[in-house]
């Protein structure tokens, strides 16, 4: 009884914060507003026995909002993002969009016939959750992930304006780097 | 005569706080004598300095900043205690814990990233240059200080095969692994200091920018942040008994004893340590962190582990 009275005051907490992120006039408190969503969700997936994926969750929305707002913040140059602004654009549309979405996904969830539970819930839920999801496609898995990491790595080469020709000089002969700022060990 | 871990009313939850808030006050009542000491003044005045600096916070009025965004900076200033007190639910006390949680390891690293959120909050909620500039340079570092305090939270754990602190304190029966892991014992406690925004790493509240995040915090916020600073210092040196020092082993003394004793002592380092180590520059120490800190972890981390699949 009062697990069930606390997960819907989670999911209630989840949707309201979700709500709150486009009615709040702030940058960072949209950000937080979402930080405070996912909190909730966190502590669900803890109450339904996930307990590692549940404190990660936590764990990496936190961080991540809170480089977000740094980033919203920085980006939002034109638009001053330490005065008041409005967090939506795009009215009609994306509300067309986000209640047709509701609507279909809610009408899915309702009207798809469950199948009955077979079985009991594993011992180790977090563990039988990976192999659900990872166990026959370890090898696609393991085959797209260097991809991607190269993907990133290359990414962040391209992109770096400072990478090591600026920094070497064109024949990496430069004995110190021209860095605008020097580093603590002085390189 | 170590015990094997078990979990306690959550009624005894109550006294958590309480422990948590009389290790903070020793803290701050260290620090005072210390202050006291260098200045040439009695130590016992600035032992007693923190009764004196609560009871004139608890009278002062707040501050008003103009356009602050209040619900943000009240979240900020309150939270770092709510995540000392959290931190705490998992370290066990001699043969007690408040929560046998299976990734009590984790959970400790998650109210960390808290606090990123919390001092860029301050920072933020002040609407004023200096705050601003205070919570920036603080959340700037924060990757700097998590990552090699992520490898540093693992090693142990891989030590002892289990993100749960009690088996980990039980991986220690033989040998502490302060011993053996040194090197995770030092970023362990170094990122305990950067992460309460204390000694070498106070620079979010520099004297430079006139105090960075505290500089516009007066009255009961300016009370519970410092306090609430206090608390995560002690929180992390707490931890660090159950996690390197083998949580309540000791001759003589019961279990629950020791575990006071040593944090107090490493919570005792900490607070000097600020009067030993001059500050480290902001701008300059993301190098050191992420050329010589992080691989130093990392390595740790392949021995430990090396020697845990080989033992």
């Amino acid at each position: 009884m009062l697990v069930d009275l606390l997960f819907w005051a989670l999911a209630f907490v989840s949707v309201a914060s979700g709500v709150a992120v486009f009615v709040v006039d702030s940058m960072a408190r949209a950000t937080y507003a979402l930080a405070v969503s996912f909190i909730a969700v966190g502590i669900m997936l803890v109450m339904a026995g996930l307990e590692y994926i549940g404190i990660i969750t936590i764990l990496m929305m936190v961080m991540e909002m809170a480089i977000m707002a740094v980033y919203m913040v920085m980006y939002m140059g034109m638009n001053p993002a330490l005065m008041p602004m409005d967090m939506t654009h795009s009215k009609r549309w994306s509300a067309v969009l986000a209640v047709g979405t509701f609507v279909l996904l809610a009408a899915g969830a309702l009207l798809i016939p469950w199948p009955a539970r077979v079985g009991a819930p594993a011992a180790d839920l977090t563990a039988s959750l990976g192999e659900a999801i990872m166990g026959p496609k370890m090898l696609a898995m393991l085959t797209i992930s260097p991809v991607l990491f190269a993907t990133i790595i290359a990414g962040l080469v391209i992109a770096n304006p400072r990478g090591r020709y600026d920094r070497w000089g064109d024949d990496l002969k430069r004995g110190t780097p021209n860095d605008p700022m020097r580093g603590g060990l002085g390189r | 005569m170590t015990e094997p871990i078990v979990q306690v009313s959550p009624a005894w939850a109550v006294l958590a706080p309480l422990a948590l808030l009389l290790f903070a006050l020793a803290g701050a009542g260290l620090n005072g004598a210390l202050v006291a000491r260098s200045a040439g003044r009695p130590v016992r005045s600035g032992a007693g300095a923190p009764f004196a600096q609560v009871a004139r916070l608890l009278r002062q009025r707040r501050q008003v900043t103009v356009a602050a965004d209040v619900l943000l900076w009240r979240i900020g200033a309150g939270g770092l205690l709510v995540v000392a007190i959290l931190k705490i639910l998992v370290i066990p006390l001699g043969p007690w814990t408040l929560a046998d949680l299976d990734v009590g390891v984790v959970w400790f690293n998650t109210m960390d990233v808290m606090i990123w959120a919390l001092f860029w909050l301050i920072g933020w909620g002040a609407n004023s240059a200096h705050a601003l500039v205070g919570g920036y340079r603080f959340l700037s570092l924060a990757v700097s200080y998590e990552l090699p305090l992520m490898f540093a939270l693992i090693t142990p754990a891989v030590a002892a095969r289990s993100l749960r602190v009690g088996d980990v304190v039980a991986a220690q029966h033989d040998l502490w692994f302060v011993i053996w892991m040194p090197v995770a014992f030092v970023i362990f406690c170094g990122s305990v200091i950067a992460f309460s925004s204390w000694g070498p790493f106070a620079t979010g509240a520099g004297r430079d920018i006139a105090g960075g995040f505290l500089a516009d915090v007066s009255g009961v916020d300016r009370l519970l942040i410092l306090t609430g600073r206090y608390a995560v210092l002690a929180a992390g040196a707490a931890f660090a008994v159950p996690l390197f020092l083998g949580g309540g082993a000791g001759p003589l003394l019961p279990d629950w004893l020791w575990t006071i004793v040593k944090t107090a002592l490493v919570l005792a380092a900490f607070v000097a340590i600020r009067h030993r180590v001059p500050t480290i520059r902001p701008d300059r120490f993301a190098e050191v962190a992420w050329i010589i800190v992080l691989p130093a972890a990392l390595l740790q981390v392949l021995v430990v582990a090396i020697i845990a699949v080989g033992s």
